[in-house]
């Protein structure tokens, strides 16, 4: 496909590979989101804030898995320095966090609002915390890293005919590639599995990983079950219906096209959990896109491939996403949101193999630092699943 | 372009790529389809008859059963095919219709000698219209 087998990005002293340099920025609940998006604006671009609605008022598993991705993020390769905005009474501790980045050897601060005295000083003491880390930052080069250092997350949303049929195997070329020379990829939105569930669990490594597999699966069709509800409410979605899509069944399996037609099933793992095996991983995240997003690069995804065909602009506070369409409609209807346009697999003026080739070289790209559509735009979305109501 | 993409041989649907009006004749692996209502691009269409409850295939695996007889050339859509799936509302065995539904080899669905949910590698609809 591609004779390039790598990208520049930066390593770091825990030995993961970034391809961002960002200071994130931290509340740790979400009384101290304002004050950590005005530190990260005062620090641009390199600033980045994750405001978040939790934080506090959660019972157990849904507090476990707000702190777990706000340290998840914290320890990402893509994050060079933290700074981490308390309020003072909240569940979630801000020293936990601050140790996760210590123990990846990143520069980190605590800033708390209470024992500043107020939003002014906490956000003027920590803005100027945050112009020394982003002077630190800028010291820092790229280097030459092998493609086997790459963990892809694989994302579908606004779904169309074209998902499926252009877009989707495109991607899945590219996920077949890296898997081959030794590199990672992450499939997420375990709705969007279901009705097609055979197809990955046939390629599992042990049969272990393929029961994990259908046991996930089986989960979100009981909790849709026990709400006495039918998930075509949502799945497929108003707009993938109107696009031609018919049922959950044809939507996932022209959304498992993303992870390859080879790749092996190496893992499945919870929501935002380091993803720990070369290979194609299976995230337990739900289908709403920011979500998702946000869990696979809390597990270390570097670069986020988020196929589209009716067109969205979701981004990432600290992962690049790149937008890929096989709707040539699209492509020229929200041209400042789309990065690579595949519709002429669509019109047989490109095979799936050169289309695929072409993104490949988009991602390594993109890894090496070149900005994506959503970076341009300033898209940072950010949100943190949760099950269960904030008490 | 073409006019309508089938992915799997094992396939009883395929998908308009522009839109398609009755009577249009679409040529499918050799065989003639006659287009029996509008369908949007991006939509279905039957290539053979589908009796209620027989699987919809499409990628060479069910996306559903039919909901209604469905007629060569019909549009296939919500009208006339259930999901299998998350159906709370049915309050169904988890997961038992998805493998009901699965196609059997014993004839009832179009040539199975393509087993796997492939890409489309290979485009075998073109327009004669």
């Amino acid at each position: 496909m591609t004779a390039r087998q790598g990208f520049h990005g930066f390593r770091r002293r825990d030995g993961r590979i970034g391809t961002r340099n960002h200071l994130l920025v931290v509340p740790t609940v979400i009384c101290a989101s304002v004050v950590a998006e005005r530190v990260a604006a005062a620090v641009p671009p390199v600033g980045v804030a994750l405001p978040h609605l939790a934080g506090c008022g959660q019972l157990g598993p849904d507090m476990r898995v707000t702190h777990d991705t706000l340290a998840a993020y914290c320890a990402h390769p893509n994050v060079g320095a933290v700074i981490v905005v308390a309020l003072g009474c909240e569940q979630v501790v801000a020293q936990t966090l601050a140790d996760v980045a210590t123990r990846h050897h990143k520069p980190v601060e605590i800033v708390a609002i209470q024992t500043e005295g107020g939003t002014v000083k906490a956000t003027a003491k920590a803005s100027r915390i945050a112009e020394a880390f982003a002077g630190m930052l800028a010291a820092d080069e790229r280097e030459w890293c092998d493609i086997s250092e790459l963990v892809l997350s694989l994302k579908c949303g606004g779904s169309d005919y074209t998902s499926g049929l252009a877009s989707n195997p495109a991607l899945g070329r590219v996920t077949d590639r890296l898997v081959e020379l030794g590199g990672s990829a992450v499939l997420g939105e375990i709705a969007e599995i279901m009705g097609a569930e055979h197809v990955l669990a046939s390629r599992a490594h042990d049969p272990a990983t393929a029961t994990r597999l259908l046991q996930v699966i089986t989960r979100v069709e009981t909790e849709a079950r026990a709400l006495g509800l039918d998930i075509r409410g949502t799945q497929p979605s108003p707009g993938n219906i109107r696009g031609g899509l018919t049922t959950i069944e044809e939507k996932s399996l022209g959304a498992t096209h993303k992870g390859g037609e080879r790749a092996p099933l190496a893992d499945v793992i919870g929501y935002a959990a380091p993803i720990r095996r070369a290979g194609l991983t299976v995230m337990d995240t739900p289908g709403l896109d920011v979500e998702s997003v946000t869990g696979m690069v809390g597990g270390g995804a570097q670069v986020v491939v988020f196929t589209t065909g009716l067109g969205t602009p979701t981004g990432n506070p600290i992962a690049p996403v790149i937008k890929i369409t096989g709707n040539s409609r699209t492509a020229r209807q929200m041209a400042d949101n789309i990065d690579l346009d595949v519709s002429g697999v669509i019109n047989d003026t490109e095979t799936l193999d050169d289309a695929g080739a072409r993104l490949l070289d988009e991602v390594l790209d993109v890894a090496s630092g070149r900005q994506t559509a959503a970076e341009r735009l300033g898209h940072r979305e950010f949100a943190i699943h949760r099950r269960n109501p904030t008490i | 372009m073409k006019a309508a993409l089938v992915i799997s041989t094992r396939d009883n649907v395929a998908t308009a790529l522009q839109p398609l009006v009755p009577g249009q004749r679409i040529d499918i692996n050799g065989s003639v389809v006659v287009v029996a209502e509008p369908i949007a691009r991006g939509h279905k269409i039957a290539l053979c008859p589908i009796p209620t409850g027989e699987p919809v295939i499409k990628y060479g695996s069910a996306i559903g059963s039919a909901s209604a007889d469905i007629a060569a050339g019909a549009h296939v859509h919500t009208h006339n095919v259930a999901s299998s799936r998350g159906r709370g509302d049915l309050d169904a065995p988890v997961g038992s219709e998805a493998r009901l539904a699965e196609p059997s080899d014993d004839g009832s669905v179009r040539g199975a000698e393509n087993g796997s949910a492939g890409a489309p590698t290979s485009i075998s609809s073109e327009s004669t219209s």
